[in-house]
């Protein structure tokens, strides 16, 4: 051992990215189970309620359809933003609870020469390379599907991307403050995806909720992620104000996420 | 290498570390001894500059860690007492990816590996996952991955805590290699053996505060005798006879379990308890050690803790 040639260490500033080659190298173990649910998910979602339910609603429409497109289109862009989003919680919230609760990785990663900032935008980096996998195996099977076209790649593979980074980003502050992690998967699950995925406008357009439960819709990044991309998608009519509240709306949830948890992750790994 | 002056930590009203002074040298094994609870963690994590201190002076190779955190942290290796790996991840993975926290390019660390592994005894163990390892060769895998970075501090929180004899022994083996090779080792322990074993100069600590500093044997010297002579009568009669033994070595001790006789000639005294007819159900002459130190500046035994 030649401890004496010790002038390799050096500290880093792309300490971050780091941080997000190792969170790859973690998701690379869990390769079969994100490739299945990534095909699996969309697959049976488009069969089951784009196809089945699909059928119904066209056929009781007037216009044949939703919106004036076949439900089957109507609901692409709010499947691929539901995807997004949840994918990338899943990529803040376990490595999250695990680094901080499970294995204490992240005081270890803290001892290094990394800081708890550049440890926190590491694990954001990663989620969006999954979030985008995600969204491009999603976005192909929907085109599979012909619920989208070929031209939207461009437009609607980003968005979704974008969304769900922003809704990791926040999700990655909330995560950095769960001390008992008894239950808090559940929880949120239960009491934010769980509505967030009814209630944002997912299979029905948001204004056919009584205005007591549209507020849901609201502050849901799904649903601005979803007016953003049926817009895209099929030309859903959006005014300019409109696109540029989702946008920004979106766009802060990310800026507080990400000050947030770099804050958050410095103080409790120097605590 | 390390200076700290009244080095304090408190959160809240409760002060973990309370005016600590030491001071670590290039090239020796310093240990911090105490019991759970006495603040050695809390002043291991100052030292590794991953703990903001509440007041005092500290410098880690010449530089303040509340400024220069990252700076310091490249050159130190750090064991935590609970190993912290990713289980998910192979062996040599776990080593790849804490080297690549450094910054150090993944050529320098194909190399490196390799060392690190044979060092650590793992070498058949490279693709293993974690989770198949024993508490050893997780410990040991804890040790090559701090020393990924070639740091010249390394920290050892409660090295051999939660192993068995055998691979204590290995552990401390490997820890001397390392010593001879001029790394600086700080180690806290609650094992008075291993720290006779393994450290040059250390300090005792209790309830935050340091009660005596020095080496194993000036320490020994100081506060106890050479010899210790241990007597057993069970437990309801330890303290009857131990009031009847007056005059008997310079200092006696009345644990739950024993008595301590504090001597120069244990095997003399361990007659003279016999000679006023009081016949032990276990007898034992040995050599004091830290242990007993440490019952005399606190009262209370390691072991006990």
């Amino acid at each position: 051992m030649s401890i004496d040639s010790r002038a390799v260490a050096r500290p880093g500033h792309r300490g971050a990215l780091f941080v997000a080659e190792y969170r790859l190298r973690n998701m690379w173990k869990w390769r079969g189970a994100i490739i299945a649910f990534g095909l699996g998910n969309p697959v049976l979602y488009l069969a089951s309620v784009g196809l089945g339910v699909g059928l119904l609603v066209d056929a009781n429409s007037p216009t044949g359809g939703v919106d004036g497109v076949p439900y089957l289109v109507f609901i692409a862009p709010a499947l691929l933003a539901t995807a997004a989003i949840q994918g990338g919680m899943d990529e803040v919230t376990f490595p999250t609870l695990s680094g901080f609760i499970w294995n204490r990785l992240f005081f270890a990663m803290r001892a290094t020469s990394l800081t708890g900032g550049q440890i926190a935008d590491g694990v954001l980096v990663a989620a969006m390379v999954r979030v985008l996998f995600t969204t491009v195996v999603y976005w192909l099977v929907l085109w599979a599907f012909g619920a989208v076209a070929w031209d939207s790649a461009l437009s609607l593979i980003p968005v979704s991307t974008f969304a769900g980074v922003c809704w990791a980003a926040l999700m990655l502050a909330v995560t950095a403050n769960v001390t008992d992690d008894g239950g808090f998967l559940a929880l949120a699950g239960r009491v934010v995806i769980m509505p967030m995925f009814l209630f944002s406008g997912t299979f029905y357009p948001l204004a056919a909720l009584p205005l007591a439960v549209r507020w849901i819709g609201w502050i849901s990044p799904l649903w601005h992620a979803t007016e953003l991309g049926r817009w895209l998608s099929y030309g859903m009519p959006l005014p300019p104000w409109r696109i540029a509240v989702s946008v920004v709306y979106l766009l802060a949830m990310g800026i507080v996420g990400v000050v947030v948890a770099r804050r958050r992750f410095e103080a409790r790994l120097t605590r | 290498m390390i200076r700290a002056r009244r080095l304090t930590k408190t959160y809240g009203d409760f002060v973990a570390v309370d005016g600590v002074d030491l001071q670590v040298e290039r090239g020796e094994a310093f240990g911090i001894l105490g019991p759970n609870g006495a603040g050695k963690s809390t002043t291991m994590r100052m030292l590794g500059a991953t703990l903001k201190r509440t007041s005092g002076e500290l410098t880690i190779l010449d530089r303040d860690p509340s400024t220069q955190g990252p700076v310091i942290r490249a050159h130190l290796g750090v064991v935590p007492q609970d190993d912290a790996l990713d289980t998910e991840l192979t062996v040599a993975e776990n080593l790849l990816t804490y080297g690549r926290y450094f910054g150090l390019s993944r050529s320098y660390l194909r190399g490196r590996i390799d060392e690190l592994l044979e060092f650590a005894q793992l070498t058949d163990k490279r693709d293993a996952k974690v989770d198949a390892l024993s508490g050893g060769m997780k410990r040991r895998l804890t040790i090559a991955r701090g020393l990924v970075n070639e740091p010249s501090i390394l920290l050892l929180d409660e090295p051999t805590t939660g192993l068995d004899p055998q691979a204590r022994h290995i552990l401390w083996d490997r820890l001397f290699r390392l010593k001879e090779t001029g790394v600086t080792l700080v180690i806290t322990t609650h094992y008075m053996d291993e720290a006779e074993q393994l450290c040059d100069r250390l300090v005792v600590m209790d309830q935050g505060t340091i009660v005596a500093e020095g080496s194993p044997a000036d320490l020994i010297r100081a506060h106890s005798t050479r010899e210790v002579v241990e007597v057993r009568f069970g437990s309801d009669r330890n303290p009857e006879v131990a009031a009847q033994l007056d005059g008997i070595g310079t200092r006696r001790e009345v644990l739950p379990d024993r008595i301590l006789v504090y001597t120069d000639s244990g095997e003399e005294d361990l007659q003279a308890i016999v000679a006023r007819g009081f016949m032990p159900v276990t007898s034992l002459v040995r050599r004091a050690s830290l242990e007993d130190v440490f019952l005399r500046l606190t009262g209370r035994s390691l072991a006990d803790e």
